[in-house]
């Protein structure tokens, strides 16, 4: 896996590609951030490239975010294919990246002699990109110990020889690209004890350099370690080796640039600073206001459970290495904490978590308030969610932030966290390492404060449809299943069996209505249950009304109420009856019936209250939901 | 595949990878006929059919292909090998990722 699979697909690719000549150089520029933030394959890279290219011609772009880079490519073998990817990886990071090329083979003779074009070029940083064949030009399949220790050390020279010459002309920063392990083993399982073998000679002088580097002060680009991960396949063809001496593929160069782009930008200092982190089926399985904390699927007993564990423990270890965690999740907050001190098997703890903002307010406002009380930029914030839906609402309102694809598998989040490279650091600190302790100190404990943000743009981009039906056969066991799970949006909290939901199947003065919500994104399934029955009174009460949270701030309230007042009508009601009934978990629609323009005609002292909404003056609500019998 | 099914799809390649949403694939088409058509070009051209089709050349077919016809006709035979209900997609990126990468453009000139 070398594509970039972490990043969202790219929505108008065409379109958008074609009008960027069109464009303002910084215009031009800020879409081709954006485009750069997509699943870019290597030929949508070379396209974009050449693209901003146009619109740029040799004008830099000013106000970027990061600081304009003058990199050299010292190579042994072909990197021209590599170059677009270099560029395109810097502007997904906002970094202008101007590359010199040495001929093919030439680096020694340009690092050495002061009238190569080289030094006039003046790069601002260089990457010595040397390939396997060429470093094991002088080893033998024959030779003894002795002589293969001597061809090593002379290549360890030659490449230290070739930092000091860089450093000495350039006083800038040197990347170092270690071989891959191209060449085919002899011996096999044993192929160390051959002292002639190129391919244990690779593995030899990769874990050689790492040291040689650190004392001089270069950093590495470890493709060794990358194509050990994606295997050596998905970087190196042998073929292309033959016909246009490419050690990398060109299928791999958007994952070369980007590796190669991270090290640039974490030298500038551009890399996320803090993981903020869902909870709901994001840290553990389920929802903990509606299944509690003994509901939870977490730690031992299912694979799923360890997933979510294993999750819990890549996020601890990042912060125990200096990155901030924080948490942003729609929940009543007593719920969301009640896990992180009672479940057994929770891996994070609370005061690791440096800001905690569980409301029901949108993300994008949450993700903002996190930032400010933090006191560092949106642009340093990774967001991980299951959700697609709050994905996608944080990547509109917040482009600046990182929000990696990583599915609905908790196995492999960590993973897709990792190969994103977001929290990229070319060194550790002992600031880092205490920095987490900082943030515990200086937390404050106030609960963070709800602000909207202009929803309206993204919920009409989604195309909801709201696709009701009355209860049936079919959906019987997942009505049940809603009925007698969902605590927090239920505004009477009754259970209801199979029997007893059939019988409001057929009682023809009742209805029970199953509402689906549909989107661009998918198909969020049946997400809310209505039940009503008509009394004598002629009024209809509402016994049950009941949703999923994975859909609040969606309209789907305001929505499923005009479908109910028009079955309300078909069976001659006057009013709408609506009780909310207290319980330790439903706080969160108190007022349900009252934003819904209801008015409160009884309150009892339980603190149960009764409301009421007149049909006849009812006028249906405006919202981005189309509602339909399906 | 049959080998008039192949163009539609190597022109979307070919338009996307020169830039050039005016550019007509016939048989006779050369490396020598299309600016920007050199070594380096080549393998992405090959690289990304592979990638569209599903399908891998070996280094003596690609030696013997001369002109886009050869192409066209090296594709659908091997697509024609494969079956039809593995084609497309082997080499790494989804089917919608190429779909939308590789999807004809306009004419830019």
């Amino acid at each position: 896996m070398n594509g970039l699979y972490w990043l969202p697909q790219a929505e108008d690719w065409n379109a958008r590609l074609l009008a960027l000549p069109g464009r303002r150089p910084e215009t031009a520029w800020n879409e081709g951030v954006a485009l750069a933030n997509t699943r870019l394959n290597f030929v949508q890279t070379n396209s974009l490239d050449g693209m901003l290219r146009r619109a740029l011609g040799r004008a830099a772009p000013g106000g970027t975010r990061g600081r304009p880079v003058r990199l050299a490519v010292l190579g042994s073998c072909t990197v021209a294919h590599l170059l677009p990817a270099i560029r395109v990886a810097g502007l997904r990071r906002g970094i202008p990246i101007e590359i010199y090329e040495a001929d093919f083979g030439q680096y020694w003779q340009e690092l050495a002699n002061p009238d190569a074009a080289l030094h006039a070029f003046a790069p601002s940083a260089i990457l010595l990109a040397l390939d396997a064949h060429h470093l094991t030009a002088g080893l033998d399949a024959g030779m003894t110990g002795e002589e293969a220790d001597a061809v090593l050390d002379e290549v360890r020279g030659r490449i230290a020889e070739a930092w000091r010459l860089a450093a000495a002309a350039f006083h800038c920063p040197v990347i170092q690209q270690t071989p891959l392990c191209v060449h085919p083993a002899m011996m096999g399982n044993s192929e160390h004890r051959l002292p002639g073998s190129k391919a244990a000679f690779i593995g030899r002088l990769n874990a050689a350099l790492r040291p040689m580097a650190d004392r001089a002060g270069v950093d590495i680009l470890a493709l060794d370690e990358r194509a050990a991960r994606d295997g050596i396949g998905a970087w190196h063809d042998p073929g292309l080796w033959h016909r246009a001496k490419q050690e990398v593929s060109p299928v791999a160069a958007p994952m070369y640039g980007d590796l190669l782009v991270r090290i640039i930008a974490a030298r500038q200092g551009l890399c996320a600073k803090c993981l903020v982190l869902d909870l709901d089926n994001t840290l553990w399985g389920g929802v903990v206001g509606d299944d509690g904390v003994g509901g939870l699927v977490l730690g031992q007993g299912s694979a799923l459970g360890e997933a979510f564990a294993a999750f819990q423990g890549f996020a601890r270890d990042l912060s125990r290495r200096g990155v901030i965690l924080a948490v942003c999740s729609k929940n009543d907050e007593a719920n969301a904490i009640e896990p992180f001190e009672k479940h057994p098997d929770m891996v994070l703890r609370r005061d690791e978590i440096a800001v905690f903002a569980a409301n029901w307010s949108d993300k994008p406002s949450n993700l903002r308030a996190i930032a400010s009380e933090l006191n560092i930029g949106p642009e340093s914030l990774v967001f991980v969610d299951d959700n697609p839906f709050e994905r996608n609402l944080v990547r509109q309102q917040m482009p600046m932030v990182a929000v990696p694809e990583v599915g609905d598998d908790p196995s492999c989040f960590a993973q897709t966290l990792a190969d994103g490279g977001y929290f990229e650091s070319v060194a550790v600190t002992d600031d880092d390492l205490a920095r987490t302790a900082q943030y515990q100190g200086n937390r404050k404990r106030e609960a963070l404060k709800a602000s909207a943000v202009d929803l309206a743009s993204y919920l009409q981009s989604l195309e909801m449809r709201l696709v009701w039906r009355r209860f049936d056969r079919i959906g019987l066991p997942r009505i049940v299943q809603l009925i007698n799970k969902t605590n927090q949006f239920n505004l009477t909290t009754r259970r209801y069996t199979e029997e007893s939901v059939a019988e409001v199947m057929h009682d023809s003065s009742a209805f029970g209505l199953q509402l689906r919500l549909i989107d661009r994104l998918g198909d969020n399934g049946v997400i809310a249950i209505v039940i009503g029955k008509l009394q004598v009174s002629g009024d209809l009460l509402i016994d049950s009304w009941l949703m999923s949270c994975r859909v609040l701030g969606r309209q789907v309230e305001p929505a499923t109420l005009n479908v109910v007042v028009s079955q309300a009508q078909m069976l001659g009601a006057g009013r709408l009856l609506g009780d909310y009934l207290p319980t330790p978990k439903n706080g969160m629609v108190r007022h349900h019936y009252e934003r819904l323009g209801f008015t409160v005609v009884s309150e009892g002292a339980s603190g149960a209250v009764r409301s009421a909404l007149d049909i006849a003056g009812f006028a249906p609500a405006v919202t981005f939901i189309g509602a339909e019998e399906g | 595949m049959r080998e008039d099914d192949v163009y539609p799809k190597l022109t979307g390649i070919f338009r996307e990878l020169f830039l050039r949403g005016d550019l007509v694939l016939t048989p006779g088409l050369t490396a020598a006929d299309v600016e920007g058509w050199d070594s380096f070009r080549q393998v992405e051209i090959l690289l990304a059919v592979e990638q569209e089709f599903g399908v891998k050349f070996h280094t003596r077919e690609i030696d013997s292909m001369h002109n886009v016809g050869e192409l066209a006709r090296m594709v659908a035979t091997k697509t024609e090998r494969l079956g039809s209900a593995q084609a497309g997609n082997a080499l790494g990126s989804s089917p919608s990722q190429v779909e939308a990468s590789i999807s004809s453009l306009p004419a830019m000139r």
